[in-house]
């Protein structure tokens, strides 16, 4: 039966997947030449010793897993994965929180707010550099700068050294962070939001539901395919932590590598020309996020499967 | 008669004090919205009052109020030659303008490619597609500057631009886009009528992805703008610097 029925579907239409394949090919190419042809040439780098020693080029001579051990075995990378992610989460809850609430009262039929100009404005700090961003925050959170000023003629004795305490260094670039991108969190959640259908919030409505009730029965549950892509881009991101901490600490993650980010730690290996070790850690910076991702992708995915399977 | 009359009147009250409450609550969103507004024009209003005030200024204390050294100021920037201001910012735009024109576009054509198309690898391919969008740049970064040396494409734009014709995070946006606005009648209908396949995606395809489109290439302007890993690491001469490494110049050595 089967075996009469391809052949007349072939007849019937023509095949278009050599088109598909056209046109998926420029970015696999490129894909494949500037990431693919990098990653594997950064994994074979890192069973490396290759580094200088002023003008001097020691290496390149196979060691193989020297270079992990040198860097698992100081506890520095763990330190700085710490630094890392208690930034990332420290900007991340309250971003979503504030977000969720923005977007909930831009989409809110009842209270029909004038929502456009204040949604151009709560994007516009993502436009601002990160580096003049940071740079701003330095001159404003200085030791005899405004903010400090305020602080004295409010009654403090000395100044609060902003950028030699841990908490005030970390806390500095998750306020940056958090500025730079609850906007585009807002835009992303509303887009999701008014993707709802709204008869559905006004059946909820008329069946006598409280905003809040609406907002966490209705809302949450019918977004949380744009929640799971925010907080899986937002992790991305907050790995990636860079260009902020390092200009704000001139790249030295001060006080005492306690606002050192991961990127900031490779970035020093390929600065300083240490290809090997730079290959060990971006290696191990790639199976972290693979870790984390996967992690993730379970406990989210892992509950809609188990819906599914109710139904 | 009076019964009726009573329930009217009832109706009318409770229906001005929900009136009420809603403009308390709406009161209270625009209060807290100013606020937050308040907060995000604060960082660039201090930034524009900053460039009217010299240095001395600046570090002596915080003022509201614009300074009178904004010619000063300029004219300082534009002469020292360490710091090519002009050619930073030509830079900068020339190649945040690439960089959306060209992953804006392949994104569209290889989400098109996924969404229209049924080939053998296609569920591969987008996995694949999804999975690499966890991995960060900065991992193969090592192996990046190796090829561009080998390549001799070090202090160009080329490895500032390119690359981003591969730009999962877009593609994934446009493939969700498509899903919920392109049916896939239209391009059989464009079929019918017999334009070619590459046709239909410039014609017909991109105007209807045109808001898509349009975020995108804003979204990817401004991350292009304000990279400075990639870009520190590629460029060495001073007339190809984009203006974050200019400011990381800058901030280094005033600070």
């Amino acid at each position: 039966m089967n075996a009469s029925v391809i052949p007349k579907k072939r007849i019937k239409s023509i095949s278009y997947a050599k088109w598909g394949y056209i046109f998926i090919a420029p970015f696999f190419l490129t894909f494949a030449i500037f990431s693919l042809i990098p990653l594997i040439s950064t994994i074979y780098n890192s069973f490396f010793e290759n580094y200088m020693v002023g003008l001097k080029q020691v290496g390149p001579t196979f060691v193989g897993l020297q270079n992990y051990e040198t860097i698992l075995s100081n506890g520095d990378l763990i330190k700085y994965f710490s630094n890392t992610m208690i930034i990332w989460i420290l900007g991340f809850i309250p971003q979503i929180l504030i977000s969720l609430l923005l977007s909930a009262w831009f989409t809110d039929l009842r209270l029909r707010l004038r929502t456009s100009f204040f949604k151009r404005i709560i994007y516009m700090p993502n436009l601002i550099m990160a580096a003049a961003f940071s740079m701003l925050f330095f001159a404003l959170f200085s030791d005899n700068g405004p903010v400090n000023n305020i602080l004295m003629s409010m009654g403090m004795q000395s100044p609060y050294q902003f950028l030699y305490t841990t908490e005030g260094t970390r806390g500095l670039i998750v306020l940056m962070n958090f500025l730079m991108w609850f906007g585009n969190t807002t835009i992303l959640l509303m887009a999701g939001v008014m993707g709802i259908d709204n008869a559905l919030f006004e059946s909820a409505q008329i069946d006598g539901a409280r905003p809040w009730q609406v907002f966490r029965k209705v809302t949450l549950p019918l977004l949380k395919p744009i929640l799971i892509y925010v907080l899986i881009t937002s992790m991305i991101g907050g790995i990636q932590l860079f260009d902020v901490a390092q200009i704000l600490t001139n790249s030295e993650g001060t006080p005492d590598r306690m606002s050192m980010t991961l990127i900031m730690y490779l970035n020093k290996h390929l600065f300083s020309k240490n290809y090997g070790l730079a290959g060990a850690v971006s290696v191990l910076l790639f199976i972290v996020t693979g870790v984390l991702s996967f992690i993730v992708f379970r406990t989210v995915g892992g509950g809609k499967k188990e819906k599914g399977e109710v139904k | 008669m009076i019964p009726e009359k009573a329930l009217a009147a009832n109706i009318k009250a409770k229906r001005k004090n929900d009136k009420a409450i809603l403009n308390l609550q709406r009161t209270f969103c625009y209060i807290v919205l100013v606020l937050i507004s308040i907060i995000c024009l604060f960082s660039f209003y201090i930034l524009i009052i900053n460039s009217t005030r010299s240095h001395p200024d600046i570090q002596k204390g915080f003022s509201m109020l614009p300074g009178g050294s904004l010619f000063y100021n300029i004219k300082n920037i534009m002469s020292n030659e360490n710091l090519p201001v002009l050619s930073g910012i030509l830079n900068s735009i020339f190649i945040s303008a690439c960089v959306a024109v060209l992953s804006t576009y392949f994104s569209a054509l290889t989400a098109y490619g996924i969404h229209v198309y049924n080939f053998k690898l296609k569920k591969i391919a987008y996995t694949f597609i999804l999975l690499i969008m966890m991995v960060p740049t900065q991992v193969s970064a090592l192996g990046f500057i190796q090829l561009m040396r080998s390549f001799s494409l070090m202090d160009s734009f080329v490895p500032l631009i390119v690359p981003s014709i591969a730009a999962p995070i877009v593609f994934f946006f446009m493939v969700k886009y498509m899903e919920s606005v392109l049916p896939v009648e239209i391009v059989e209908a464009a079929r019918i009528d017999g334009a070619g396949e590459f046709h239909t995606f410039n014609r017909i395809v991109l105007p209807i992805m045109k808001p898509a489109l349009a975020v995108q290439a804003i979204f990817t302007f401004v991350n292009a703008w304000n990279n400075y890993f990639i870009p520190a690491l590629i460029i060495n001469s001073a007339d190809k610097k984009t203006l974050p490494i200019l400011m990381a110049q800058l901030g280094a050595r005033t600070f």
